[in-house]
């Protein structure tokens, strides 16, 4: 294989494989943390408001570990830094 | 499909200048435009009397809101984060929601409005902090809980804003990308619920924002203040809470 189908298969390889942990340990981590939120939600109705602004601020930033990971795997798809450089030495 | 570089795509050149204006700050330009324009329209006729615009109302109501959030969150006086935390809720609050729009380039999914967005929340954490609490308590701040911990206080105010950003432009990001694959694939109702579901995330992400800055902007503060209430009615009811 050139240079250009390795580069290619192993960036889109690995998009993959990082969207995929990335999604599912985020999934995972917040799906605890909705499950805990709901049960002191359900012992104290009445910090209703408190309690469901925690979990959601505290759910953005269990979220920003999955958004790296989107990212990153945005970047290996579209605008990956190598990619010219495969390129150009494919040309030469 | 290539990823939306707002910041690459020249939208037109300024006139007399022939200054190049990319996506990002004409759609910026464009919200902004919009927000005064709301803004002009609801401030044209204030009153106090019983009959008040409709404009006023609702201006009204999403003041008071951001308000009561910005009571609940923090001690001290609430008009003092108002300004700053509800400007950036609404900005990011349209720009979210014009993403509804077709062809319309939000500036918050590009990279650079959401890095400033969090240069400001950096640099109102110490404005904020010597405002409220002095210079010298501002500063203990980063001693606690010992001199050792300098260099990693300084490191997580840095990436905490960061973090910020990259949120914020990763949530916006995706949806969008989500809605153009979905039509490209399904144009006629896949998209549908694509696009609600990033009205829900839009309105999160912006009252995420807004809340994580209020968070690190009101860090130093004061311990010994209670803060004013809103009016009449919310004093009898934390009175009859106590």
């Amino acid at each position: 294989m050139d240079l250009v189908a390795i580069l290619g298969s192993i960036s889109i390889f690995t998009a993959g494989f990082c969207l995929c942990v990335g999604a599912s340990a985020a999934g995972l981590a917040e799906g605890y943390a909705v499950s805990s939120g709901l049960t002191s939600l359900a012992q104290q109705p009445d910090e209703a408001g408190s309690i469901s602004r925690t979990m959601f601020i505290s759910l953005a930033i269990i979220e920003t570990s999955g958004i790296y990971c989107f990212v990153v795997a945005m970047i290996l798809l579209f605008a990956n830094p190598f990619w010219q450089y495969a390129v150009n030495a494919a040309v030469k | 499909m290539d990823l939306e570089l707002y910041d690459e795509e020249i939208a037109f050149y300024l006139p007399y200048f022939n200054i190049p204006i990319n996506w990002t700050i004409a759609s910026t330009w464009i919200v902004m435009a919009f927000l005064m324009l709301v803004s002009w329209l609801a401030t044209r006729h204030l009153k106090t009397s019983n009959k008040v615009s409709h404009w006023q109302t609702g201006m009204e109501v999403l003041v008071k809101a951001i308000y009561g959030q910005i009571h609940e969150m923090t001690t001290g006086n609430p008009m003092t984060y108002l300004p700053f935390v509800g400007t950036l809720f609404i900005f990011i609050l349209t720009c979210n929601l014009f993403t509804l729009i077709p062809e319309f380039k939000s500036p918050t999914a590009s990279l650079s409005t959401t890095v400033a967005l969090a240069f400001l929340v950096l640099l109102g954490i110490p404005f904020f902090g010597i405002k409220n609490a002095g210079l010298k308590k501002y500063l203990k701040k980063y001693l606690q809980p010992s001199p050792a911990m300098l260099p990693f206080n300084i490191l997580s105010e840095l990436t905490s804003t960061g973090a910020m950003a990259v949120r914020l432009f990763g949530n916006v990001l995706s949806g969008v990308i989500i809605g153009s694959i979905c039509f490209m694939l399904v144009p006629v109702i896949l998209p549908l619920p694509m696009q609600i579901l990033g009205l829900f995330t839009g309105m999160i992400q912006a009252y995420i924002f807004a809340m994580l800055a209020l968070m690190y902007i009101s860090s130093v503060h004061e311990e010994d203040e209670t803060p004013p209430l809103l009016s009449e009615e919310k004093q009898a009811e934390t009175d009859e809470t106590l």
